[in-house]
């Protein structure tokens, strides 16, 4: 799996960024809204412009387009499609990259399978609960089998149990998988619990890079922190 | 309540004003005021002149006439409307360039168009098709290109990063979302399209049902004026329910989630 290296980048609320995600690791980015977070993960999907180096898996994807770079995404509000079926939305990035109808179909059952959702096919976003969503989204995120998956917020708007259940699903899953995952939450409880690495970013810079253990025994996470 | 019982109920609720409103008119034109007068003629003089028309070819012939104008110009109307409103929508400098055109030609009334028409077409088939054209574009457009930009970027984002084309992205994922607005745009011209025909057809055209009206009024034959009226009412509700069942169709399973 790729390692993401980000070189001095910079853009929109983001000043001069420097971060390397190891192959296979679970790497959260917490930081209080406007801090960037949402800014960083669209740089490294290659959504908005911005100055500087990101590569991933040592190949600079400054000059590739969102999808050329091979990552999965999985936006805060979702965007799952609302005019097509469950079965239908976790289709469409393998029918947009031309794979067999039959492939498809094997995939799409797997995901399914995989994420818990098989009994929703056919019903449609608006039908679905919020967990239920996210799972859909996930599946859809991970049905081309990207390099790296980017996670915005992905418990947000999530009742405390759910949200507990699927970080921890989503958690072991990605593990298993061994996808490279740059997850970025408001949530240091989140972050605690399911990240190899965190870092702390505030006012579009990152503040400090650590474990989980040694982030909570760091006296300086204090000062961050406020 | 059964949803068979409440669609019962609806369909009651929405049919026995309609009878209420013809038994009403028959009875005042039979025992009102008006009622020896022949500018009032009861609902079923109309239905029988109606018949007589149907059966004598002279209302046939001129229904072809109307139909295949509204047809033509109503085709040409939304085709234009709905390729330029898709540009407009996708391109922000075609749509800020657009829209103060636009904006200006738009509130003009079709009927205002028509003196215009006159010289520089002519008096002639495509008179009418032209007025309908104009008329049904400008609601076509706006709707669409307003349809399209207010398509969640969001999902828009989602298809790119997935790989989708652009093509597969305009036809797969924006006109989809769009189209509970492009429909609402249709709907309205279609109902402009009547309008306009028949405008046209009572001032300058010797053929269709315009011009069996504006005969009519010549010879004070309220009941063929409002035979025709009728006809009129009916088929433009016809063309409406029509374009609500392909809208329900394509959009239906999941437009009311569009519609929150």
């Amino acid at each position: 799996m790729p390692e993401i290296k980000i070189v001095n980048v910079s853009g929109n609320n983001c000043l001069n960024l420097n971060l390397t995600i190891r192959d296979g690791e679970y790497f959260v980015i917490v930081g209080a809204t406007g801090a960037g977070k949402t800014t960083l993960l669209n740089m490294v999907a290659g959504m908005v412009d911005y100055t500087g180096t990101v590569s991933i898996d040592n190949i600079d994807v400054n000059q590739l387009s969102p999808f050329k770079r091979g990552g999965g995404y999985l936006f805060q509000e979702l965007a799952l499609f609302p005019h097509l079926s469950v079965s239908a939305n976790i289709a469409f990035g393998l029918r947009a990259q031309g794979y067999a109808k039959s492939t498809v179909k094997k995939r799409i059952a797997l995901l399914m399978d995989m994420m818990r959702i098989d009994h929703l096919d056919r019903r449609y976003p608006h039908m679905l609960s919020g967990g239920e969503k996210k799972r859909v989204a996930l599946a859809r995120s991970l049905a081309p089998s990207p390099k790296i998956l980017l996670l915005d917020e992905p418990t947000s708007n999530l009742d405390h149990q759910t949200a507990k259940y699927l970080r921890g699903e989503l958690h072991s899953l990605l593990k298993r998988l061994g996808i490279t995952t740059l997850h970025v939450t408001h949530d240091l409880g989140e972050a605690k619990e399911i990240a190899d690495r965190i870092a702390l970013i505030s006012n579009g810079t990152i503040e400090q890079i650590a474990t989980p253990s040694a982030l909570f025994s760091d006296r300086q996470t204090s000062l961050c922190l406020q | 309540m059964h949803p068979f019982t409440a669609g019962l109920h609806r369909n009651i609720s929405k049919i026995v004003p309609v009878i209420l409103f013809f038994a009403l008119w028959e009875l005042a034109a039979r025992y009102g005021r008006f009622s020896t007068s022949t500018i009032s003629p009861p609902f079923s003089t109309v239905i029988l002149e109606m018949a007589a028309l149907f059966k004598s070819g002279v209302m046939m012939k001129n229904l072809v006439s109307t139909i295949g104008r509204v047809l033509i110009g109503l085709s040409m109307g939304m085709i234009s409307g709905i390729t330029v409103g898709i540009v407009m929508g996708l391109r922000d400098t075609v749509g800020r360039s657009l829209s103060p055109i636009i904006s200006i030609l738009y509130p003009i009334p079709a009927l205002g168009w028509l003196p215009l028409m006159m010289l520089w077409i002519g008096i002639n088939e495509m008179l009418p098709i032209a007025i309908i054209t104009i008329g049904t574009f400008f609601p076509t457009c706006y709707n669409t290109a307003a349809g399209i930009h207010n398509v969640d970027r969001g999902i828009v984002s989602a298809a790119q990063i997935l790989g989708a084309s652009e093509k597969r992205i305009l036809f797969e994922v924006i006109l989809p979302n769009a189209a509970p607005q492009v429909f609402a745009g249709l709907k309205l011209s279609s109902g402009m399209a009547w309008r306009m025909v028949l405008a046209a057809e009572m001032v300058a055209i010797p053929t269709g049902i315009g011009a069996l009206i504006m005969k009519a009024e010549s010879l004070v034959r309220v009941d063929i004026i409002l035979a025709c009226l009728v006809v009129l009412s009916f088929f433009c509700l016809f063309f409406e329910k029509c374009l609500e069942i392909i809208e329900r169709k394509w959009t239906g399973k999941w437009s009311c989630h569009a519609r929150n």
